[in-house]
């Protein structure tokens, strides 16, 4: 019985070695390949901090592809572990980082930026990733998780906050569509490229605020593992098994604003990794202990974003795909497909 | 007194089920709570279990108000096993068990120590679940699923346990041999326990004292003997029974369910 056990474990372990080895490859791919195509030998040489065999490569690996690849990379695992804290919080299959009205917040405030630039006559705002957007969904984000937080405190059914932060949505999506409506065609434009998402738009001095940012929530997900192992069996055993609920409640509803509502401003708001991998995460794994899933969870965020990335950005071509359409449409067969085999299987 | 409670009142927001009540508990007894459906039983269980806040009045676990207390020094002492228990998927028995040692793990500890370990595998072996310890929760019957959580209960090494019908879902064998491995933990290791339980005959075995509720106030408490009359039964649950002493208890009989037929003191009209 228990080399079973240790079977098990075996089996988990290999997974995450199997995980790394697959994230390295799509790296390295990722620093390889674009518009231009680079040797994998000379993107190793570049990493290395010597020289390439043409010098234009070593400025486009370490000035565009690297930040591009440690975006998506950070940006894919924030949304991953957003998702699993929040199915576990609210024990709903179909809860994502983005429930809550934090896309919607973010949405709201880039909004509120774009009709302003038109109102005041200023000039049009650049697109994702200018200082005025990221601050713009920050805010947006921030007030709207505000709310919710508060509503947190006098609400004490998880279900119920649940709907009150989709309701949140709503309202923020309504008000948005009402500045759209007045806005100008080039401004609505600019809108909804930021709402199609890109992880190109982290510039190499945003970088260390956005990976600081995001590895802030990561460890925070990481320390709340145990918490959310006992949300697996409701929020009444969990409360006798001496989880103090409201505390662990906010701090987990302000975790997934910081992750998202970060990801949603430097990167616009990118839909399915966040409810999508942790599904596929148990699959993989067979488990749902956290301690054991959250690596799995951030692993696996990280592969997804970064092939959704490379194919969004066509190789040898200089077109580039929304990247919410590809983590979709990419993504969904994959996921179906593996949580069917498993269910099948057991 | 090891819990107790002082005008005790509680329910769901502004509806009051649990009113002026008082209870206590001593070290090692077995307190079963009994009456009919919609009484306050499971509210009054949650009230004790710091489950529900109370509207009024006190509930003191070891001299000290509950609510003062942490959660997490409430589960060190006080174990709680609801009546419905979400079954988690992607969880082994083991596994389960094991999240019942939370309460006595700091934060930063993430595995199990030699006497977490220890805890965990006695909890295990009491149920009789050893040989399932690495089956997943989800596939177990219902029985060993209830099985399972006494153990992630027993693993809190609590003083107190509280179970709401622990028996719903066992066959009658397994319900004795859930309560007679309670009561070999209420006689060797003095684990106080309160249940909630419908079936009045086991509640005449197993507990010390049964507490008869109706409308959310005591109707009756002592001793099953003092508790379980014809006139206590006619009153709280409005039925006609049969009441004989054997070897193993009490034994009562339900023989009409005619309250129009009976005043309240049980005898006919």
């Amino acid at each position: 019985m228990k080399s079973s056990q240790n079977a098990l474990v075996n089996a988990q372990m290999g997974l995450v070695l199997i995980l790394i080895a697959i994230l390295l490859m799509l790296f390295c791919l990722s620093l390889a390949t674009g518009s231009v195509s680079i040797p994998l030998q000379d993107v190793v040489t570049v990493l290395q901090g010597q020289s390439p065999q043409k010098a234009s490569w070593s400025a486009i690996i370490l000035q565009f592809r690297l930040p591009k690849a440690i975006t998506a990379m950070l940006a894919g695992s924030a949304l991953a572990v957003s998702g699993l804290q929040m199915q576990t919080l609210f024990q709903n299959p179909l809860a994502g980082p983005y429930v809550l009205g934090v896309s919607s917040g973010a949405s709201l405030g880039v909004a509120l930026a774009v009709l302003a630039t038109t109102v005041m006559g200023a000039q049009r705002i650049a697109l994702t990733g200018s200082g005025t957007t990221i601050i713009a969904a920050l805010l947006g984000a921030a007030g709207v998780m505000g709310c919710v937080v508060i509503a947190a405190n006098y609400v004490k059914n998880s279900v119920t906050l649940l709907v009150i932060g989709l309701l949140f949505g709503y309202l923020t999506s309504a008000v948005v569509n009402l500045l759209l409506y007045f806005s100008v065609p080039e401004q609505i434009q600019t809108y909804l490229i930021w709402t199609f998402g890109s992880f190109a738009t982290v510039t190499q001095r945003q970088l260390p605020l956005f990976l600081g940012l995001v590895l802030t929530g990561l460890a925070i997900a990481f320390s709340q593992s145990k918490s959310l192992n006992l949300l697996l069996l409701g929020e009444t055993q969990a409360r006798t098994l001496g989880l103090t609920l409201s505390r662990v409640r906010l701090l987990m509803i302000g975790n997934v604003s910081l992750l998202a509502g970060t990801v949603t401003a430097f990167c616009g708001p990118i839909a399915f990794l966040g409810i999508a991998v942790p599904h596929l995460g148990r699959s993989l794994l067979r488990s749902t202990d956290h301690r054991r899933l959250m690596p799995v969870v951030v692993l696996l965020g990280a592969i997804l974003a970064l092939i959704a990335d490379l194919v969004s950005q066509l190789p040898g071509r200089q077109t580039i795909l929304p990247l919410n359409s590809i983590t979709a449409l990419i993504g969904t067969p994959i996921v179906v497909w593996i949580i069917v085999r498993r269910q099948s299987h057991r | 007194m090891l819990l107790q409670t002082h005008h005790l009142s509680g329910g769901y927001q502004n509806h009051p089920v649990i009113s002026d009540l008082f209870l206590s508990l001593k070290p090692g007894e077995w307190l079963s709570l009994v009456g009919a459906n919609g009484s306050g039983k499971s509210t009054l269980l949650k009230l004790l279990g710091n489950v529900l806040s109370p509207q009024q009045g006190v509930v003191r676990l070891d001299g000290v108000a509950i609510h003062t207390q942490s959660a997490q020094a409430v589960a060190q002492k006080m174990a709680f096993l609801p009546q419905q228990q979400t079954i988690p998927g992607g969880l082994t028995v083991q596994q389960l068990v094991s999240l019942g040692r939370s309460p006595h793990q700091p934060w930063w500890q993430w595995e199990l120590n030699a006497e977490d370990q220890h805890s965990v595998d006695l909890a295990i072996t009491q149920v009789r679940l050893t040989s399932l310890r690495h089956r997943w929760v989800e596939d177990l019957s219902g029985g060993e699923r209830q099985r399972a959580f006494l153990a992630l209960a027993l693993a809190q090494n609590p003083k107190i346990l509280l179970l709401d019908e622990p028996t719903t879902f066992l066959d009658v064998r397994y319900q004795l041999e859930l309560l007679e491995l309670l009561k070999a933990l209420n006689h060797d290791r003095g684990l106080s326990i309160i249940t909630v339980l419908h079936e009045i005959n086991l509640a005449a075995r197993y507990s010390d004292r049964i507490c008869m509720i109706k409308a959310g106030e005591i109707a009756a408490m002592g001793t099953p003997e003092a508790v379980l009359t014809q006139s206590n039964l006619a009153h709280t649950f409005g039925i006609q029974t049969l009441i004989t002493k054997t070897a193993v208890g009490l034994m009562v009989y339900a023989i009409a369910s005619c309250p129009s037929e009976l005043d309240h003191h049980g005898a006919p009209r």
